[in-house]
């Protein structure tokens, strides 16, 4: 008894792209491609009941104001976005070590793979101070010029210490890096910010 | 010489359309690797600014999101175009941020609450002092983890 050849039928793809077409229409409908980026920071925190006052020596704090008119002024002294970022380094990192500008203690750090050295850390504090009436826009660029100085001065000493990167060392040694520059912005509300209810 | 006088009938090469559902699931796969699945109707614009030193968001399932700007033209009628706070997919008031915080807070591990971050995305029109306002108000939520959403330049 010859057997008999069963062929498969063939598949018809014609309406594959159509359901595939739908699917991508509707992927396109619901989602978004915008991506989360941004500046990050840490709010200080309430302080409960009575607290300390720590005094800060008035040379370790370098004042950036932004007025009602979207002017930056730095320690008095009116100057332009683009030469914040220099002034902010020049102030933490204080190569002449002028009296005016930021001291230096020696702290203890554990640098991972050499053991626990002495660095001159810096004391240097920025304070950050706005008006009501500040453009948002200028803020986050003050803000992002800062964190700018900071990123820098850190990816200069990761070089120097590990021979990388900044953003390429592992978590350890970017905690001793971070230990070194300490990123410390100070923002204090504008004066007549509302009150709790 | 009917070979040569007589009307040759040509045929054009058939189109073949099967690999264009490949195509378009590659597409597809495309879009759905690089988005993400918007959650809600934001009422108002924001225009977040630039900026150089942005970093990623890390965690997004622990992230609340607090959006600033003016409402957008069909809300107008309602809420005028001065700039409003818009929480999920409703314009609030800087009171109603204790709740909506108190509550994302309330969803989440008991593990993954420090890690909780806040959001901020916020039109560059805006002036300070509402920001101002909206930060001083998580503070005292103990929202402390905040980010300033931002586009990347070089």
């Amino acid at each position: 008894m010859a057997r008999k050849k069963k062929e498969m039928p063939e598949l018809n793809g014609a309406g594959m792209s159509d359901i595939s077409f739908l699917l991508l229409c509707f992927f396109l409908m619901t989602s978004s491609m915008d991506e989360s980026l941004g500046i990050n920071r840490l709010l200080p925190p309430i302080p409960e009941g009575e607290q300390e006052q720590i005094q800060i020596k008035p040379h370790n704090v370098l004042s950036v104001l932004v007025d009602g008119q979207d002017r930056l002024s730095v320690n008095a002294k009116v100057i332009d976005i683009r030469d914040l970022k220099d002034a902010a380094k020049e102030f933490i990192l204080n190569p002449t070590r002028d009296p005016n500008k930021s001291s230096k203690k020696e702290e203890q750090i554990n640098i991972p793979g050499r053991g626990t050295v002495t660095f001159e850390v810096t004391e240097a504090v920025i304070s950050l101070q706005n008006v009501r009436s500040t453009s948002y826009e200028k803020y986050l660029q003050v803000q992002d010029q800062l964190t700018k100085a900071y990123n820098e001065l850190r990816n200069e000493k990761s070089i120097e210490l590990f021979n990388r990167k900044f953003s390429d060392l592992d978590d350890k040694q970017r905690e001793a890096i971070t230990q070194i520059y300490k990123q410390r912005i100070s923002e204090s509300p504008p004066k007549d910010t509302r009150k709790r209810k | 010489m009917a070979k040569f006088t007589g009307k040759k009938v040509k045929r054009l090469a058939g189109f073949s359309t099967a690999s264009m559902g490949d195509i378009v699931f590659i597409l597809l796969f495309f879009f759905m690797v690089t988005t993400t699945m918007r959650e809600t109707d934001v009422k108002v614009i924001t225009n977040v600014p630039k900026a150089s030193e942005v970093a990623k968001l890390e965690r997004k399932d622990l992230t609340v999101y607090i959006n600033i700007g003016t409402p957008i033209p069909s809300e107008q009628a309602r809420y005028g175009t001065d700039t409003r706070i818009c929480l999920d997919d409703a314009i609030k008031t800087i009171d109603d941020i204790r709740n909506f915080i108190a509550s994302r807070r309330e969803g989440l591990d008991e593990k993954d609450r420090p890690l909780m971050t806040t959001a901020l995305k916020i039109d560059k029109e805006t002036k300070m002092g509402i920001v101002s306002d909206v930060k001083e108000e998580l503070r005292r939520c103990q929202a402390l983890k905040i980010i300033y959403n931002a586009l990347k330049v070089e």
